[in-house]
């Protein structure tokens, strides 16, 4: 067995012996990108587990162990790993859990040091607990991210992002019900097989497997006929993760909508970009300045070619994230930028645009930035655009579906009222 | 053809036909008490039976409570809020809005100038089910309510935002004495306010105003109070109940089979697969042994007629109960009573105390004591000897029951009270402060509303089969989830029995936030009215895997408690002051209300004259109107900052008046932006301290209902001056606040750091001033002046960097001279302290929490007890960087941490932490000091604040620590 390390401060290292012994835990958010990076992790020497786990159980557990004023998706997603740990199915001598951290000044930040409590208190505190995160918090010998499985790590989430986008747009209009979701499976197990050969990382392989998933994608037979298009935004747990949404995207899809998730690409760029805004308000080290642009470069290169792909294949590309940004002026400031900050405005902006102006803003209970970036702007958005439909649902343990439900149907109600008038206009489209 | 629209609400079904001119031809609105299915069958059913025609007609179903039901029968589902929308354009067309409140849901609906509907969220304060709670308060029926508002004299300010404060606001009023006719005028305010502040959220409600829904329609004084506050006239029109039934009537345009539906409606027991717990008994023998076991408890009884020796009298005076008792010398319990109590604890005491005197005209009263929230009235109106903490007489009565207790836990009507022994003394306190989910006035109105007395309601409980899992959070959400259950066929006695144990989760997990039983020890003993309730005590059990002691005088305790407690605490040789029959019978009381004027608190003063003269004033939160005299600040460091605050005056300069909202982090860095901006040639005007009036003119701009109460009141302070005339505003954004080297990182919270922009999003008029809002980091001094400098220069084009640069470098002098003035203060109260061998707090949160509508004096009624007062900030300079057990990377937040390091090392210093309501920063926060706090065997105090002003848990609290530390 793995011998027990600890640092200076008294935290619990994960060991490169626990690398070959240890199960990595953690928890589900986007299934469609986490289903593809998980396999990554594997060809470099990690054994990890995505928790599809799902049921109420999760939110209790969360519940006992987290503080209950924290925001929803801690109280979920520690509570998943929690709930994964008591479940008897793993040796609890041999498992670790993952989190990321994102080092901003919301509390996501904390969610490490929320979930080592929650141990402690659960009495499992010999389980290491991983940070993934970008800034250089919380070393772990046994854990590295290196360049080579960051590179992998991005390519898969590119394909996420592709995959994502165009199931969306295929899915409520394809003639054969499930074509779209066994296109999401062929092309996950796919690209499971090619990364873990060693391929489809480099840039040229990535331009053409995008291409062929669009191209896939446009081949599933499709009869367009109008629909209520609705957005998605909020904060990124609750936005994508249906255990944190009570299935929004099941829900949605029930009502017959077109959905629109803007992806997580956009985050990522907005969590590099906040460096390099940091340091044009506030000023700082040029040299850290440039070296955190040539990544936004590299990421806004990654975007181009998803765009590529898009365009080529007759489908609606995703918005670039400087289009994203340059909507956003003068409505809320780029300083904003603890949790989604100014993005999750900005994307009701650009869903607006490109004509998803019926808007979900999930908001989990005690999420302080959507406060402001959220709730703190419809108002504004209306102003800006009053085709604007936009309804702010609260996610809590406690917060019934039915209400949830019947408040995004009044949202519905009125798209439906305006697509109604749409076709008498123009006809059938 | 005829058009059928049912309208399923949530206590209610509302069932209409409309003719092919849309003429209203048939029209049924009854109560549903939660039997959904069996209530719209018997309706359909009726209908037919009178309106021969109604087969085959079109039909579609509304309302909250309706979307599963019209799924599983096949009917159209309309959302209900539309279906006002259409029944209003068809109806009433030209009106401009719709005020439509329902049983658990309040909407707006502006119908001109860009349609919009606004809901209520996951907040059901201001709705027909918070009227009713309060009409149960007050114990009078809805009606009467209406008949009480018409008569008030004036209005109290209640908390609109939530049932439970507003509860926690009227019962201090009713216990002190307040009229009921005020109070229920005070209601419908807060229901009006709830409606504007929570919905509207800055859209002026003007032109043609309608009024909707059961409350608008049966109570025409709420209709007034809202004409009054909207100032204008709406009309509740004809039908005013039927409009979402009409609604969907209009809307229908599938055809069903009556009899088809009928039949699914009758069959229709939803899908069954709601989450449940397992039981609480599996058989009756199992119930048997547990009775048998609870049995046990008892205790020794005597006849009071008989007893000769001495005796004790206790008396608790709770929110919804009074309880008195009378104990001889060695315990034994010689008389007890329990009453509901209806608002005025005052003549119920005076009864029990003539019952004594009639059954025992010789007792000898040797002592007495009353505890509760009523303590004061009662120790006051009947000279009782003592005043006991409820903390206190709890631990007391338990004591007699199991010498070694290791906790206690108390759930009462509307407050839970759990405390932890150490070493016979009490060591940590918990209690319900801003949620009074898992309270036994929950179960009592749920049971009622479902029609069952509360007794017979949790009996159905005890061996249900399946109880529902309801979660644990509030009591409201929980009204939503057991509708969900029921439609998903959940029985009542499944309903029940969840309900039963989310009461319990919700004192374990939210209240005491335990995670397992050994925390707490084995030795429990449980008390309160509410775990008379068998179902409760076995939940109870069940979740902590313990056996546990319920006394048989469960409900009792707190009376009996005082008993031994005035036992314990007079000499033997003494007699009772309190009044005796023949004082008794002369007694008289008499209830004035006053405003005080003392001070900018400007408390609701409630002046009670007993018969011999004897005054009793109430609401005050400082000694000042009892005694004449200012209370002593100068051990207060909250009064100092204040004074030091207002040094800041406005001095004439050449780029005219700039406003700055005293609120968030301005509130601290005054002295910074005040220099900076004098020194730039700006006459600088800080908006004042908070008080209700400043907030209320500032809330319909709010757009979250769910941030904090200090973020709130920035927008009162904006109103404030934009009210005062201001064209220009300074309030920045900022990420990042000084670096004080006492954590990882040095941001402000989320809420701190970006409201500018809510501010500059949502309050209309800022649009026609200079709003000045940029992102600026005064945590990099060099860097500063240039940063900001060309933002200003885009506003004021007469401003220099030079200019800049000498402004800062004033700005960042004053700063730390200013910090430095409240340390030095600070060390001076702590040495007077010392001197005077006075303890210590440390009242510990941010610097803006001493803005006095904010911490609701507070600190006022710490130093009331003889206690010196210090902030985190005058300790925590005395401490380094240490290791936490959280990513520490919030400026104020590390002081706290520090404070809570610094103070372990002194015997006579403790904190207190003040925490805000809904702020998620701070459940990171709490955890962390307490465990700094609990590793040096300190006893952990903290304060919840809102838009709350009882002060009453707040002192029982203070009391306790106070208590344990004297100990």
């Amino acid at each position: 067995m793995a011998e027990l390390v600890y640092d200076k401060d008294g935290r619990l290292l994960f060991t490169k012996e626990m690398k070959k012994e240890y199960t990595i835990l953690f928890p589900m958010m986007a299934s469609i990108h986490f289903n593809i990076i998980k396999n990554i992790f594997a060809r470099f020497g990690y054994k990890v587990e995505l928790l599809e786990t799902d049921g109420p159980e999760i939110a209790q557990v969360g519940l006992k162990y987290v503080h209950n004023d924290t925001c929803y998706p801690a109280i979920l997603t520690i509570g998943q790993l929690i709930h994964a740990v008591q479940s008897g199915k793993y040796d609890v001598n041999k498992i670790a859990l993952l989190l990321t951290q994102t080092g901003g000044g919301c509390h996501a930040s904390n969610y490490i040091h929320m979930l080592r409590k929650a141990l402690v208190k659960a009495g499992y505190d010999k389980i290491p607990v991983i940070s993934l995160n970008m800034s250089g918090m919380e070393k772990n010998p046994g854990f590295k991210i290196s360049i080579p499985l960051l590179r992998r790590i991005a390519a898969a989430g590119l394909y996420g992002e592709l995959i994502l986008s165009l199931s969306n747009q295929v899915r409520p209009y394809e003639v054969n019900k499930g074509d779209t979701d066994a296109l999401i499976d062929k092309w996950t197990k796919r690209l499971t097989i090619i990364l873990s050969e060693g391929h489809g990382f480099k840039r040229t392989e990535l331009a053409k497997y995008l291409d062929r998933i669009a191209e896939d994608f446009a081949n599933i037979e499709i009869k367009r006929v109008p629909k209520i298009k609705v957005g998605v935004v909020g904060e990124i747990y609750v936005k994508y993760a249906a255990l944190g949404n009570n299935n929004l995207e099941r829900f949605l899809r029930e009502q017959d909508c077109e959905i629109n998730l803007p992806g997580i690409l956009g985050f990522a760029m907005f969590k590099v970009d906040n460096r390099m805004e940091d340091y044009k308000l506030y000023g700082g080290s040029r040299a850290k300045y440039l070296v955190v642009k040539k990544l936004m470069d590299f990421l806004t290169d990654y975007e181009t070619l998803l765009i590529n792909s898009q365009e080529k294949f007759g489908f609606r590309p995703i918005t670039r994230y400087s289009h994203t940004k340059e909507l956003v002026k003068g409505v809320v400031g780029y300083g904003s930028k603890m949790g989604e900050g100014w993005l999750l405005t900005g994307e009701m902006l650009e869903l607006v645009e490109c004509g998803f102006e019926n808007i979900v803003c999930t908001q989990p209970f005690g999420c302080l930035p959507n406060h402001i970036n959220g709730k703190g702007m419809i108002r504004k958005i209306k102003e800006k655009d009053e085709r604007a439909n936009i309804v702010a649902i609260d996610y809590d343990p406690g917060a019934p579906r039915v209400n949830q439900e019947n408040r995004i149907k009044l949202m519905l109600a009125v798209a439906k009222e305006r697509l109604d008038k749409e076709k008498e206009e123009f006809g059938t489209v | 053809m005829l058009k059928i629209g049912l309208d399923i609400g949530s206590t209610t079904v509302k069932c209409t036909v409309l003719d092919e001119n849309n003429k209203l031809v048939y029209k049924v609105y009854e109560r549903h008490y939660s039997q959904i299915t069996e209530k719209i069958a018997e309706l359909l059913r009726k209908l037919r039976r009178e309106l021969p025609d109604a087969d085959n007609a079109l039909i579609a179903m509304s309302g909250s409570a309706g979307m599963g039901v019209a799924d599983a029968c096949g009917i159209d589902f309309i959302q209900e809020v539309y279906a006002t929308r259409v029944a209003a354009n068809t109806f009433l067309p030209n009106t401009d809005v719709i005020i439509e409140l329902g049983g658990e849901d309040a909407k707006i609906l502006f119908l001109s100038g860009g349609m919009e509907v606004r809901m209520n969220g996951s907040c059901a304060g201001g709705t027909g089910a918070f009227i009713d709670q309060m009409a149960t308060l007050l114990n009078v029926p809805i009606e009467e309510l209406d008949g009480l508002a018409e008569k008030h004299e004036k209005i109290y300010t209640i908390a609109s935002r939530c049932g439970v404060f507003a509860k926690t606001d009227i019962q201090p009023l009713l216990n002190q004495g307040a009229k009921k006719t005020d109070i229920a005028a005070s209601i419908f305010g807060a229901v009006v306010n709830q409606t504007i502040a929570g919905l509207a959220q800055g859209r002026e409600i003007k032109g043609k105003i309608v009024y909707l829904g059961g409350p608008l329609t049966f109570i025409p004084q709420l209709r007034k109070s809202f004409d009054k506050s909207l100032k204008t006239e709406g009309v509740c029109p004809e039908n005013s109940l039927y409009y979402v039934s009409m609604g969907a009537a209009l809307c229908a345009e599938k055809t069903a089979d009556l009899d088809e539906v009928i039949k699914h409606i009758s069959v229709y027991r939803g899908s069954g697969n709601f989450a449940f717990n397992k039981p609480l008994f599996k058989t009756q023998a199992e119930l048997d042994e547990f009775r048998e076991r609870h049995a046990r408890a008892k205790i020794k009884r005597g006849d009071l007629a008989s007893y000769t020796g001495r005796a004790y009298i206790g008396i608790d005076a709770g929110s919804t109960t009074v309880k008195g008792v009378v104990a001889a010398k060695d315990g034994t319990l010689l008389y007890s009573e329990y009453l509901p109590n209806s608002g005025n604890p005052v003549p119920i005491v005076k009864s029990f105390l003539e019952h004594i005197y009639e059954k025992a005209p010789k007792i000898r009263i040797a002592g007495s004591a009353v505890t509760g929230y009523g303590e004061e009235i009662i120790k006051n109106a009947f000279s009782v000897d003592i005043g006991v903490v409820e903390t206190i007489a709890h631990l007391t009565a338990a004591k007699s029951f199991m010498p070694d207790v290791e906790f206690i836990i108390d759930i009462g009507g509307q407050d839970i009270k759990c405390f932890k022994i150490r070493g016979g003394a009490i060591d940590n306190i918990f209690l319900n402060e801003a949620c009074s989910s898992g309270c036994g006035s929950f179960l009592q109105t749920f049971a009622n509303a479902l029609g069952y007395s509360s007794e017979e309601f949790s009996r159905l409980g005890l061996l249900a089969k399946q109880p529902v899992d309801l979660g644990s959070r509030c009591t409201v959400f929980m009204n939503s989830s057991v509708k969900q259950a029921q439609k998903d066929g959940a029985t009542i006695e499944d309903i029940s029995a969840g309900l039963c144990l989310s009461v319990v989760k919700n004192a374990l997990y939210k209240v005491i936030r335990v995670a397992n039983p050994s925390e707490l020890g084995k030795r429990i003993v449980v008390q309160g009215g509410t775990f008379l309730n068998d179902a409760v005590l076995r939940a109870f059990e069940q979740e902590m895997g313990v056996n546990v002691i319920r006394p048989e005088i469960s409900g009792l305790m707190g009376a009996y408690g005082a008993a031994l407690y005035a036992r314990d605490k007079t000499s033997s040789k003494s007699s009772s002051s309190i009044l005796s029959k023949e004082q008794l019978g002369s007694f008289t009381h008499e209830i004035r209300s006053i405003n005080c004027g003392g001070c900018s608190n400007n408390c609701r003063l409630t002046v009670n004259t007993f018969s011999d003269g004897r005054k009793f004033i109430a609401g005050n939160r400082c000694e000042k109107p009892v005694t004449k005299k200012s209370p002593d600040e100068s051990m207060n460091i909250y009064q100092y900052k204040l004074r030091l605050l207002q040094e800041y005056t406005p001095k004439p300069g050449r780029l005219g008046r700039i406003g700055i909202p005293l609120g968030l982090n301005m509130f601290e860095l005054l002295p910074f932006w005040h220099t900076f901006l004098t020194r730039l040639g700006f006459e600088v005007v800080a908006s004042p301290f908070s008080n209700r009036k400043l907030y209320l003119n500032g809330q319909q701009t709010i757009p979250s209902d769910t941030v904090c109460f200090p973020a709130k009141l920035i927008h009162g302070h904006i109103q404030w001056l934009l009210d005062n005339g201001f064209t220009s505003i300074f309030y920045p954004c900022m990420s990042y606040n000084f670096d004080e080297h006492l954590g990882d990182n040095h941001y402000n919270c989320p809420v701190v750091a970006y409201y500018p922009e809510v501010i500059s999003a949502n309050v209309r008029e800022i649009e026609n001033v200079k709003f000045f809002h940029e992102f600026v980091g005064i945590h990099r001094p060099k860097d500063f002046p240039k940063k900001i400098c060309p933002e200003l220069q885009k506003l004021w084009h007469d401003i220099s960097l030079s200019d800049v640069k000498e402004a800062a470098k004033a700005a960042y002098a004053e700063y730390e001279s200013y910090l430095e003035k409240i340390r030095l203060y600070g060390k001076k109260i702590i040495e007077k302290a010392r001197k005077e061998k006075k303890h210590i707090l440390v009242l510990a949160g941010r610097p803006y929490h001493a803005d006095p509508e904010i911490n609701h004096g507070i600190d006022k009624l710490i130093t009331s007890f003889d206690v010196a007062i210090v902030s985190e900030d005058v300790v925590s300079v005395y401490e380094k960087k240490r290791s936490t057990g959280v990513l520490n990377q919030w400026t104020y937040h590390s002081r706290m941490y520090a404070a809570a390091e610094y103070v372990s090392g002194f015997k006579d210093m403790d904190l207190v932490q003040l925490v805000s309501f809904g702020c998620g920063v701070d459940a990171i926060t709490t955890d962390e000091v307490r465990a700094i706090l609990e590793r040096h065997n300190k006893i952990y105090t903290q304060i919840k604040i809102d838009e709350i002003t009882n002060l009453g848990a707040v002192k029982i609290r203070l009391r306790s620590l106070l208590a344990a530390l004297d100990e």
